[in-house]
């Protein structure tokens, strides 16, 4: 089959591998339909997670057809339309049986790496380094989905692939961005990022009953779009101060919840800030460029929530404790628990309360992932989300 | 209670080494005292009653013996004793010679024969010392270690499954098969590098429905081992503890390379690894497999795995 594989830091290529084979009782093949590069797949392109080899098959947001069931897996049959959570979670483990689906015990296959580096291993991702598991992911004609009792919903015929796909990754992330936060109403949110997690959280909040969202990025054309359909105010941080400017749009109390969707790659405005911290990325003495978190732990009113979906890997510089410490605040963080939110969500654009696809700006097939990555990466041609065709 | 007394080893606590040293310090002693009590008595015994400075030296021998019985019946350091012991006999067979030399008749057969029971005791002296050494350097390889997961299952579910011994190899990654020959009686065939086979027959030794497992090697095997398992209730009903004290000695030379390897570069880590597929297994109900990791999808295959370590600093 085809796939898209890591071939090296700002590398990749569409080969030929062979295809995917059950391997366990409950795992099942999936033909994939629609798949999708998502930000954080960036920090691999660019080298910044560890633990990839040349080879590595990309991707953990897919969707498409069962061709293949393992005799455990009841739920699904060949023919069935799934979209797939990316984290893998076996479904009985302490932490899936209280919903934390994305630090499932059990489906790290080398978790004893990732416990070296983190302490303790959070759940195997698709597509996403030997340290997230080694497996094969789903930038490609077909995948293996362990687990696939547990993970995989169903979806209906009348729910496009553009809409569904998103499901596997990007809207729930989002999502949980906006919910961690514990809106209520009356609040302003802020949203660092407006890449599709960041305008995905900022729809979300205001679905969840913010009095304002306020959006912060640096690309007139994201600002826009966090406008139009996510009913947001902006803020370029190219253009203004971002902590005045806060302030100022609340009356001296900063938001109520502040939320990074950037995680480690951000930029920032002062060219001097961004240097340091480049320049410390780069000799590796940090893994992040904390840009967004810095700024929003700043921003936050007292006694306020920091949200963090953007994905960091390692281990952040300067991070503000004292205002941190001093004003009471709570951070929440997380990669999403997908398993937990994939059918409430399904079921609020079957309501038509929300249509995710509007952060879809680019539909390539397959062959044309390399590209894909190229003009993302760039952010050419007003690029937010490429959907690859299979 | 956390701490775990070591489940004891044939190999390496048993009663050969200790005994053996014992014993021939009571020798020592009666040979000794003999000698300062009786020198001529016993240099006509020996047949080296008319040899020149004989009544000089058999006290001298006397005191030496002494010095030894003290030391092998303190019983600390059996095996340098045991080898002082040997330098001893060196010394005496010397002088038994020479006497031999400047004898005839009758006392030449005395000191033959005395020669033959120095010779004797000599080659007895070598054969504790080298034990003595080698259990010695086998009880500084032994390597112990005490090593914990959650299941979020019931005591009495991982105790089951653990019981059954032909279970093992499918979590522990380096087993290859165990045969249970009956209730307490077990085959081990573990996989080493270059398709090495190491074998050993265990006993459970001791055994507490749903809460502990005890079992050791039984005498014989290159490479003694016992461990023990228990299954503890853990707070706030999250399942179950899973404890196990394991302790094992390596031997020396290139078995002792194999098993080093076969148990990983860093054992601890192994073990770790088999109890997490121990985890996935009850409940999972699967051993996890990814394409891309532990270079394949066999639980062998895991085993080859490079043992967990940090990351380079430098992946670009
Ligand atoms: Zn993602
Ligand atoms: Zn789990």
């Amino acid at each position: 089959m085809k796939a898209t594989a890591w071939m090296g830091a700002d590398s990749v290529k569409v080969i030929d591998v062979p295809d995917p084979t059950i391997m366990n009782a409950r795992d099942a093949i999936v033909k994939i339909s629609t798949t999708a590069i998502c930000g954080s797949d960036l920090h691999l392109y660019h080298g910044y997670i560890p633990a990839m080899r040349r080879g590595d098959i990309l991707g953990h947001e897919f969707m498409g057809e069962v061709v293949e069931v393992g005799p455990q897996v009841r739920n699904l049959k060949p023919g069935d339309r799934v979209v797939v959570p990316f984290p893998i979670a076996c479904g009985h483990c302490s932490s899936c049986q209280r919903g934390l689906y994305s630090v499932c015990e059990n489906s790290n296959p080398n978790a004893g790496i990732a416990e070296k580096v983190m302490g303790h291993s959070p759940a195997g991702i698709f597509g996403y380094s030997h340290l997230l598991g080694g497996y094969a992911g789903g930038q490609a004609e077909y995948a293996r989905v362990p687990f696939a009792d547990v993970g995989p919903l169903k979806v209906p015929d009348d729910i496009p692939d553009d809409q569904a796909v998103l499901l596997a990754d990007v809207f729930p992330t989002g999502y949980m961005g906006a919910e961690m936060c514990d809106i209520r109403p009356g609040q302003v949110i802020a949203v660092w990022g407006a890449g599709p997690v960041g305008l995905l959280a900022a729809a979300s909040a205001r679905l969840l009953g913010a009095e304002r969202v306020i959006v912060i990025d640096r690309f007139p054309y994201r600002l826009r779009l966090a406008e139009e359909h996510a009913g947001a105010e902006t803020i370029n941080y190219d253009e203004a101060d971002v902590l005045d400017t806060l302030n100022e749009m609340t009356a001296g109390r900063g938001p109520d919840a502040c939320i990074d969707a950037v995680g480690l790659e951000g930029h920032h405005g002062n060219a001097a800030l961004y240097a340091y911290d480049r320049a410390k990325q780069a000799t590796r003495t940090e893994t992040e460029r904390p840009f967004a978190l810095r700024e929003a732990i700043l921003a936050c009113r007292s006694g306020g929530v920091v949200s963090v979906v953007g994905a960091y890997g390692g281990v952040v510089d300067k991070f503000p404790m004292g205002a941190f410490m001093n004003r009471s605040l709570i951070m929440r963080t997380g990669q999403c628990h997908v398993q937990r939110y994939t059918r409430p969500l399904l079921e609020r654009i079957q309501r038509g309360e929300i249509d995710p696809s509007f952060i879809v700006s680019h539909r390539l097939p397959l062959r044309d992932a390399p590209k894909g990555y190229k003009i993302f990466q760039k952010k050419q041609d007003d690029c937010t989300k490429v959907l690859l065709t299979v | 209670m956390n701490r775990v007394d070591d489940v004891l080893l044939p190999e390496l606590d048993g009663p050969v080494p200790a005994t053996l040293p014992r014993a021939l310090g009571l020798v020592s002693l009666a040979l000794g005292v003999g000698a300062l009590a009786a020198p001529r008595s016993l240099a006509r015994l020996t047949g080296v009653d008319d040899s020149p400075g004989a009544q000089e030296v058999i006290p001298a021998v006397g005191a030496r013996e002494l010095v030894h019985a003290v030391g092998l019946l303190t019983g600390r350091r059996p095996a340098g004793w045991a080898w002082t012991r040997v330098a001893g006999d060196a010394l005496d067979l010397t002088l038994l010679s020479r006497a031999m030399a400047d004898s005839r008749g009758e006392r030449r057969r005395r000191v033959a024969l005395t020669t033959a029971a120095v010779a004797g005791i000599a080659a007895l002296d070598t054969a504790v010392a080298i034990a003595a050494g080698r259990a010695r350097r086998a009880r500084a390889r032994v390597i112990r270690m005490e090593i914990a997961v959650t299941v979020n299952r019931s005591p009495a579910e991982a105790y089951r499954f653990w019981r059954d011994m032909e279970n093992l190899p499918t979590f522990m990654a380096h087993l290859e098969s165990v045969r249970a020959d009956d209730l307490r009686r077990s085959h081990w065939v573990a996989r080493g590098p270059a398709g090495r086979h190491v074998e050993w027959d265990a006993e459970i030794i001791d055994d507490q429905p749903n809460r502990s497992i005890t079992w050791r090697s039984l005498p014989g095997t290159r490479v003694a081992n016992s461990g023990r398992v228990r299954f503890v209730p853990a707070p706030g009903d999250r399942g179950t503890e899973v404890r196990v004290h394991l302790r094992y000695a390596p031997p020396a030379g290139a078995l002792g390379r194999a098993v080093a390897k076969l148990f990983g570069e860093e054992p601890e880590q192994q073990v770790r690894d088999d109890l997490r597929r121990f985890k996935q297994v009850l409940e999972a109900g699967e051993v996890v497999r990814s394409e891309g990791s532990p270079n394949g999808i066999s639980v062998r295959q895991q085993a080859m795995q490079r043992p967990a370590q940090p990351l380079p600093a430098s992946r670009r």
